[in-house]
């Protein structure tokens, strides 16, 4: 076929025109953007760098006063009572100061008071956690916004290194599954399945929501919760104006939760 | 040469054997589940997103919730409308679609897709309808 040069200059002027039509136009250029869905926090929620407890021990005589902070925790998170020592699901306990703070301090010949004291003892959030590195699946990780260490129990494995790892036994297995253990289900949170590993995860549900800590809440003043790395802040003040100590210091974990003894 | 007619017995009873689930089962399409809303959800007129896209890629915004919520802390989804929700399945998607066995449960077992939302997750309570 023949092509004269006009004709193919006439056909790319028909081209251009055709393609400028509003219709052709329109399908060509995306429009207007479309709104992009927005992800993000509640304006009530509590933020810190790096969240901290302080737990008063001097108010906790005996095990009663323990008792509804732990009773308070392990209702709203479906933390299932399992009487069998091997199989037991705790976030948060008490001990005897001796199993506290073995290595941390002299717990010999110490007064009768302190030894029978109760000591809660949770997940500590450390500023530099062992189970974290522990993990072959990052399912425990510690959050960066504010330094809660964390679990996705959805990729869980269920291998337990974290608590080989965990110098504090905070982490519990759930050899069971845990759901005809649990008396009355908080229908706001999830339970666990059989074999994942579970802990404290410092009510990051409720902070979200410009909550504190259950136990906190709980205990009526006897913890404090707050920003370790806000001068300012409520724990910080505690800290600088009591003699407090934490769990294994020695270890270099950096336990963010802190004991007025 | 001399196992042609073994071969080709073979043959045809591989594909008898193959090909038995069709030919059984043919003509009996199970019609696809009808999705039963609740008046809340009904109500609602539109889910997080368009009813076409949620129909396709739930799990898609599932999956993203899940990740954004627990990793990164990130609880409020806000849908291009400008609507806010808190992203949460038992809290927020069952809220509305509170009949988990006529609305999740009958399209899952069509499809044959067992997810595992629900060996963690609390169903709602089973409502009188």
């Amino acid at each position: 076929m023949d092509t004269s040069r006009r004709r193919v200059l006439q056909l790319l002027g028909l081209s251009a025109a055709a393609l400028s039509a509003p219709p052709v136009l329109d399908a060509l250029a995306a429009g207007p953007p479309a709104a992009e869905p927005k992800i993000g926090t509640a304006k009530e929620a509590l933020t810190a760098k790096q969240w901290a407890m302080v737990i008063d021990t001097r108010q906790f005589k005996k095990e009663d006063d323990v008792l509804p902070l732990i009773e308070a925790c392990h209702k709203i998170h479906n933390v299932p009572k399992i009487d069998f020592k091997r199989w037991e699901i705790k976030w948060i306990w008490s001990t005897h100061f001796e199993h506290a703070f073995t290595g941390t301090t002299s717990t010999r010949f110490i007064s009768e008071e302190i030894a029978h004291r109760p000591f809660l003892v949770l997940c500590n959030h450390c500023e530099n956690p062992p189970c974290v590195r522990a993990c072959p699946t990052k399912a425990t990780f510690k959050r960066p916004s504010d330094g809660i260490v964390m679990m996705d129990f959805h990729r869980c494995i269920g291998c337990r290194f974290c608590m080989a790892a965990c110098p504090f036994g905070a982490r519990s297995f759930n050899y069971r599954d845990p759901r005809p253990f649990v008396k009355e289900t908080n229908q706001l949170f999830p339970t666990r399945m059989k074999g994942v590993v579970e802990k404290c995860n410092f009510c990051n549900e409720r902070l979200a929501e410009g909550k504190l800590p259950a136990c906190v809440e709980a205990s009526a003043g006897k913890l404090k919760f707050g920003d370790l790395f806000d001068e300012k802040s409520e724990v910080r003040e505690l800290i600088k104006t009591n003699f407090t100590i934490r769990r294994k210091v020695n270890l270099g974990t950096e336990p963010a939760v802190y004991y007025i003894v | 040469m001399n196992d042609k007619k073994w071969i080709i017995t073979g043959l045809v009873v591989f594909l008898i054997i193959v090909l038995f689930p069709f030919w059984y089962n043919r003509g009996k399409a199970v019609p696809p589940p009808e999705i039963k809303l609740t008046d809340k959800a009904k109500a609602a007129k539109e889910c997080v997103l368009s009813k076409e896209y949620m129909k396709a890629e739930h799990m898609q915004i599932l999956d993203l919730w899940r990740e954004v919520v627990v990793r990164e802390g990130q609880r409020i989804y806000t849908n291009p409308k400008g609507k806010s929700f808190v992203m949460s399945l038992s809290n927020t998607c069952l809220d509305c679609h509170s009949n988990k066995a006529d609305f999740c449960d009958k399209c899952h077992n069509y499809a044959s897709v067992r997810p595992y939302c629900w060996d963690c997750h609390i169903e709602p309570p089973k409502e009188k309808s």
